[in-house]
């Protein structure tokens, strides 16, 4: 038999059908619910008068409109309020194990999974969120699927899908001191564009990525959708293993040793080929900062806002004369002179418990600029009682940050979290796109260490000097 | 799911590549927990201005352009997120068929679910469709997909596909043109699905409790 791609030997035991000519109907381990895309889904359960097939597969949650402050007052925004109350009663009348807002589980869906051991190795998880691919970080099939989905895969906990083709992005070479995780996979969309990987599953290889911590490798497999693809996945290895033993609903003793025997078995076979390949060179990455309004458009914290007339096709100069306008940037002006007036740590990206480290470690003993207004989302209910345990809370407030309750907050601005027009973000999220936070809202996107360190100078900064 | 046969209507040209969901339709009206109405928040941060008056230089609020059916666009369109509420917008709107060079995954996946015709041409004709929608304000187009072309009443013909494979072309031509619910045809596996179960549960497959 040739040699296997780990992308083929998780999906070809879940097809539970395959005719020639049409997509397979793939089968789903885990399905993970939010507020945001599911409601239309439920209805049309309803309507039909179907069940969940498996609510025993099914994990909800809230985190797209959660408000972030005080958890016990009334949500104010009724629209909201609303859609969180539709949440409640679908995962009660369907029978789903559900995450609320006042429950200790409760947090981005992208955070939770992995966080309590849904998320497993050699598994397919779907979700109504294009960053579902987080979850390829742990060696799975985990992918975006739309509210028409979400409906399909409560009925008949399958998905349809046409096997997708394989890329390899290879990094070669170490990160050097001070480039994230974050800089990497900004550095690799910079680099393919922001639709180099669509229609691809991602495989990312290489001792760089083998050297990433797990919560490393998940804000990589994260931001595969901002390169266009809708998979993203890193092979399991002992790191994994490390991560996942004694986790919540990670199997236990016997079971353990036998389950990651099996999940060994998962990489990609040497001498298996990808469709397609693309080389990374880690070391030369630097720190990066978005200047556009979408992930491709990033440059070095060294370099400079490009000029769009110096680009190549006339849709990239169209398009970055447009991001420039609304960025409100000149072309030329030096990265570390652009000016902030606020600051986003959080986010599925980058709100884990090691970028709250990272972020504190910079602000510890100093104080925020006070043209900038900074606050610090976690990730989860979780990493945010974690965070203060460690006192990383205090870190953050006494330098002046706000510290808030878990959710997505201004990663996209559906709840009161929001940029008002031309406010300037320095922003650990994954999307810069005109809007996202908050109508007129300018977004760069950069690592947790960047944007702790820019909300403290006022502007950017390179990171790698900083004391 | 409504039929997609054919349909011929005033061009909405876009000249933007890589639209994003968040512009199609912005997060903030992402609350509905309906799937109609969200055709008043299309492209809304680019329709209005701060103030929430029609931004007068947004094609959308061309008087020609109320009706419009079919919307041209450059390549990557509908990049960004999941939101099946993008599709929704446009087709509240009005819009019946997409035509760009090409298409982010979910959102093409999103546009077949839904009985919005995602058209994929090449890069030129997409061009030659925008030059001809901006010199002739009103500029029609039929989107045939029985025969799979799209027709101009000054004797274009240009065949095309929905999808770069050809067997998901033909799939999914098929699924539109039949008004195919993908829930439905699943169902009918139903057999399948439970003997794939069963099988797992033997094999003692771990799933989450
Ligand atoms: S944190 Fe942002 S990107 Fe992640 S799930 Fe929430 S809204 Fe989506």
């Amino acid at each position: 038999m040739p040699p296997k791609t780990m992308l083929e030997k998780i999906w070809e035991p879940h097809v539970v059908y395959r005719e020639v000519g049409k997509p397979d109907l793939l089968y789903v381990d885990l399905h993970l619910v939010h507020e945001v895309t599911s409601p239309q889904a439920f209805d049309g359960l309803r309507m039909n008068g179907r069940k969940v097939r498996r609510p025993d597969l099914t994990v909800a949650t809230v985190d797209h409109n959660v408000p972030t402050s005080d958890r016990s007052k009334p949500i104010e925004d009724e629209i909201s309020a609303r859609q969180i109350e539709a949440m409640n009663q679908n995962a009660r009348e369907f029978g789903l194990t559900y995450y609320d807002i006042f429950s200790q589980g409760q947090g981005i869906v992208h955070i939770i999974g992995p966080q309590m051991g849904y998320t497993q190795p050699g598994m397919v998880i779907v979700c109504g969120d294009s960053h579902t691919s987080t979850h390829g970080a742990f060696g799975a099939i985990a992918m975006a699927i739309g509210t028409t989905q979400v409906e399909h895969v409560l009925a008949t906990q399958c998905v349809v899908m046409p096997k997708p083709r394989t890329m390899e992005i290879r990094v070669v070479g170490d990160l050097p001191q001070g480039v994230a995780a974050k800089d990497l996979i900004l550095g690799i969309i910079g680099q393919i564009g922001v639709d180099g990987a669509t229609g691809y599953a991602v495989e990312y290889t290489g001792e760089a990525v083998r050297r990433l911590s797990m919560e490393g490798r998940m804000t990589v497999c994260n931001m595969s959708i901002e390169g266009g693809a809708r998979i993203g996945m890193v092979a399991p290895d002992e790191k994994t293993f490390q991560y996942m033993q004694g986790r919540r609903f990670v199997p236990q003793g016997e079971a353990w040793e036998k389950v990651v025997e099996r999940w060994r078995g998962l990489p990609t076979e040497p001498g298996a080929s990808y469709d397609k390949l693309v080389e990374i060179d880690a070391r030369r990455l630097e720190p990066h900062v978005t200047w556009g309004t979408n992930p491709g458009q990033v440059a070095p914290v060294t370099g400079r806002v490009p000029d769009p007339a110096s680009f190549a096709s006339a849709a990239d100069r169209e398009s970055g004369e447009r991001a420039l306008h609304y960025m409100g940037l000149e072309p030329g002006t030096p990265v570390q002179q652009i000016a902030l007036d606020r600051v986003f740590i959080g986010s599925c990206t980058n709100g884990r418990l090691e970028d709250l480290r990272a972020a504190a470690a910079v602000a510890k003993g100093k104080r925020v600029d006070p043209k900038v207004y900074a606050m610090v989302v976690p990730g989860s209910w979780e990493v945010k009682q974690q965070a203060e345990q460690e006192g990383l809370d205090r870190i953050f407030k006494d330098a002046g940050f706000d510290w808030r309750e878990a959710g997505c907050s201004m990663c996209l601005g559906m709840n009161p979290d929001v940029l008002q027009p031309g406010e300037r973000c320095a922003s650990t999220s994954n999307r810069n796109f005109e809007g996202r936070q908050g109508k007129g809202g300018r977004t760069h996107l950069v690592s947790p260490a960047m944007a702790a360190a820019a909300a403290i100078a006022g502007h950017f900064v390179d990171i790698r000097e900083w004391k | 799911m409504e039929p997609f046969v054919n349909v011929t209507g005033v061009v909405l040209p876009l000249e933007r590549a890589n639209v994003d969901t968040d512009q199609i339709c912005p997060a903030q009206f992402l609350k509905r927990i309906e799937r109609t109405g969200f055709g008043q928040f299309l492209f809304h941060s680019w329709r209005f201005l701060p103030d929430g008056s029609p931004n007068p230089d947004f094609v959308l609020n061309h008087p020609v352009y109320r009706q419009a059916t079919v919307l041209v666009a450059r390549r990557n369109f509908g990049s960004g997120s999941s939101r099946e509420h993008a599709v929704w917008a446009l087709q509240d709107y009005g819009i019946r068929a997409v035509i760009a060079p090409s298409y982010a995954e979910i959102f093409h996946k999103n546009a077949f679910e839904n009985g919005l015709c995602p058209v994929l041409l090449p890069e030129e004709q997409v061009e030659t469709l925008l030059d001809r929608a901006k010199e002739r304000p009103g500029y029609q187009l039929t989107v045939d997909l029985e025969q799979c072309l799209v027709t101009d009443n000054l004797g274009l013909k240009l065949p095309f596909v929905m999808h770069t494979d050809p067997e998901t072309h033909a799939f999914r031509r098929h699924c539109l043109l039949n008004g195919l619910d993908e829930i439905g045809l699943t169902l009918q596996q139903e057999d399948k699905i439970a003997a794939f179960e069963q099988r797992r549960a033997k094999q003692g497959y771990l799933l989450p409790a």
